[in-house]
Parts: structure tokens; C-alpha cells; sequence
């Protein structure tokens, strides 16, 4: 150990606001990026489900439509 | 007779070369056939969903060490004193954000030569990364220019080509998403990555062709070591740390990427219906109207 107090540690030789400074931007920076990469595979699972969702009702729809004008075709 | 051997002649030539060309061709495939399997979007986000536990544990572990080493261990600086301390963060990402770029540019090069299309991805996936790294080694220096140069900032080279950088890193990412064409989106990308590898040897060598206030290099100087041990040892697990982050970070924003862009893939439908299961997207899209 370098320091032989705790408020020596936090002062850092007088140094204490620029190394804090730099190592806290840092941590900030990178747990930002951490949770925003965790946070966009989330998210692109979810966009894909709903999309996959979107394009299954249209293709129902899409069926459904094509079998009541089939009907009415046939009973015309 | 003379006719028969003629025809056979005429015949096998041919024939050989036909053959010789698929042995010098099947060589080659064997050669590079190991490689194949990876070019797989399903086996590559499978392979890195089976790394990133181990990375992210190697990760935790150099790093912990390394910044308690560094923070309260490591001897001060016979001239910076404790500010010294800042060098831990520095010097790791600072190189780093470079390696990334020089990553990048190794995947933007096979993306356009051999149009390989998980080049793209991991491409896309590392920029980020990149350009928080840069901004950190851009800030770390400027919190440690203050005390010891009496300036946040200063145009000189080191500074000035490490800013553009982080420039060159934001083009990229923004070109990435400016395309609803991913692989138009990743051509251009990759175009502007491949113009701005040029900025690396500035970057690397600028404190030695110009007079800069940036001091030069400290950990690798051929010949005599620069750094006394007690230094060195917590540089390198710093160095270590920071390096399986960014690997880590970067495979997980590779899969969301493979995931976005196979997204009509059979593997990739059933997968999101495993995870994300189809009457909890039917109460999402109820909430939004």
C-alpha cells in the first residue's frame, strides 16, 4: 500500500481531482456502454418478435380474404 | 490404330486438365475449410455466446487486479507523483482504441474484397466500442495534461489525430445506420474505414516526427526497459482487462447484429420465439395502441 490513510488515497498526492476525474468519465463511460450493448440485444429480439408477429396477422388477414372471395365467387 | 490413339490423346488431355484443376482446387478449399463453419451466421453467434461468460470472467478478474494495483499499489512517479495513476487507464485505451481501428479495418477489407457479410457485422459491432475508447483516452489525457502540462488541451499532433479518431469512429457508425441496405450501409462504411487507416501511423508516430508536449512512448522502447516492474506488472493486467472488455462488449453487439440482419432466417424466427414468446409481443403491441 502506498497511502497510510484513506483521505491520503482520495487526496492522490494532491493529484486526487485528476485521477478521480479520469477514473470515474471512465468507469461511466464503459458501464454506458456495457448496458446499451446489453440493453440492444434485448431490443433487437423484441423488434424481430414483433415483427414476425406483424407479418404472421397480415399473412391470416391475407388468407382470409382470399377464402371469402373465393366464396362469393362460387356462390355468384 | 494410329486414328484410335489420336482420339485417346485428344480425349485425355482435356480430362486432365479438368482433374488437375479440381485437385489444385479441392487443396485449396481443404486449406481454408476450417475457417468455413465460422462464415455461418448461426455458428458464429453461438460460438460467441459460449465466449462471452469466459471473457467477461477473465475480464472482471484482470481488471480488479490490475486498477487496485494500480490505485493503491503501484509506486508514484519520481516527477508526475500520483498522477501518474491516470496512465493505468490511458495508455490501455489509447492503444486500444486504436487496435480496434486497425480490427475494423481488417473486417472492412474483407468485407469488400470477398463480400462477407459477417464482416459487416462485426465491423458495425466494434465501432462503438472504438469510440468510447477513444473519448476515454481523449479525456484520461486531458484530466492528466492539466496538472502536468497546465492545459486541458492543445492542437498539437497526438491530440489532434487522436480526436480525429473519434471522428473517423462516429462517420463509421453513422454510415452503418444510415442505410436501411445493410450491405449498402456496410460498403460505404467500410470505404471511409479503409481512407482513415491512414490516420494510425499518424497517430503512432506523430510524437516522434513532430515537436509535440506529448511525452513519447513509455512501455515498449526497444533496447533498455522503460518501466521498473512495479509498474509494468500492473500495466499489463490493466492492458489485459481493458482488451477482454472490449472483446467482450464487441461480442455482444455482434450477435444483436447477426440477430437484425437475419432476421427472415428460419434459426433466427425460432429463436426469438424461444426467448420471446408470442403472447407477451401481443400484450406489447395492445400497450402501444
Amino acid at each position: 500500500m502506498q497511502f497510510d490513510s484513506f483521505s491520503a488515497f482520495l487526496d492522490m498526492g494532491g493529484y486526487g481531482f485528476y485521477v478521480w476525474l479520469s477514473f470515474g468519465v471512465s468507469t461511466v463511460l464503459i458501464l454506458a456502454l456495457i448496458f446499451s450493448s446489453l440493453r440492444g440485444h434485448t431490443q433487437a429480439i423484441k423488434q424481430i418478435a414483433i415483427r414476425q408477429q406483424r407479418e404472421k396477422k397480415l399473412h391470416q388477414l391475407r388468407k382470409q380474404r382470399n377464402d371469402t372471395h373465393i366464396k362469393t365467387e362460387v356462390t355468384s | 490404330m494410329t486414328v484410335n490413339v489420336q482420339m485417346n490423346t485428344h480425349l485425355v488431355t482435356p480430362k486432365f486438365r479438368i482433374t488437375f484443376l479440381i485437385i489444385v482446387n479441392r487443396r485449396a478449399k481443404f486449406m481454408w475449410k476450417w475457417l468455413h463453419p465460422y462464415a455461418d451466421p448461426e455458428v458464429s453467434y453461438h460460438l460467441t455466446g459460449k465466449i462471452i461468460p469466459w471473457f467477461s470472467a477473465l475480464t472482471t478478474f484482470f481488471l480488479l487486479i490490475g486498477l487496485i494495483w494500480a490505485l493503491a499499489y503501484a509506486p508514484a512517479d519520481y516527477q508526475q507523483g500520483d498522477s501518474f495513476r491516470i496512465f493505468y487507464i490511458h495508455v490501455p485505451a489509447a492503444s486500444l482504441s486504436m487496435g480496434i481501428y486497425l480490427g475494423m479495418a481488417i473486417a472492412a477489407f474483407t468485407s469488400l474484397v470477398w463480400q462477407f457479410k459477417l464482416a459487416d457485422a462485426s465491423a458495425a459491432s466494434m465501432a462503438p466500442v472504438g469510440a468510447v475508447f477513444t473519448a476515454i483516452a481523449l479525456i484520461t489525457g486531458s484530466a492528466w495534461g492539466k496538472p502536468m502540462w497546465g492545459t486541458w488541451w492543445i492542437w498539437d499532433a497526438r491530440l489532434t489525430s487522436e480526436l480525429i479518431l473519434l471522428f473517423l469512429y462516429l462517420g463509421v457508425m453513422a454510415l452503418h445506420n444510415a442505410f436501411e441496405d445493410k450491405a449498402l450501409a456496410g460498403k460505404a462504411a467500410s470505404i471511409l474505414t479503409l481512407v482513415g487507416v491512414v490516420n494510425l501511423p499518424i497517430i503512432k508516430y506523430s510524437v516522434e516526427w513532430w515537436n509535440t508536449l506529448h511525452q513519447g512512448s513509455t512501455v515498449s522502447q526497444l533496447g533498455k526497459p522503460a518501466m521498473s516492474v512495479e509498474m509494468l506488472w500492473p500495466f499489463v493486467f490493466c492492458f489485459m482487462g481493458f482488451a477482454l472488455l472490449v472483446g467482450t462488449i464487441v461480442c455482444i453487439r455482434f450477435r444483436s447484429e447477426i440477430l437484425l440482419r437475419n432476421s427472415i432466417r428460419p434459426w433466427v424466427k425460432a429463436l426469438v420465439l424461444d426467448q420471446y414468446p408470442s403472447n407477451k409481443v401481443k400484450n406489447k403491441i395492445m400497450e402501444n395502441k
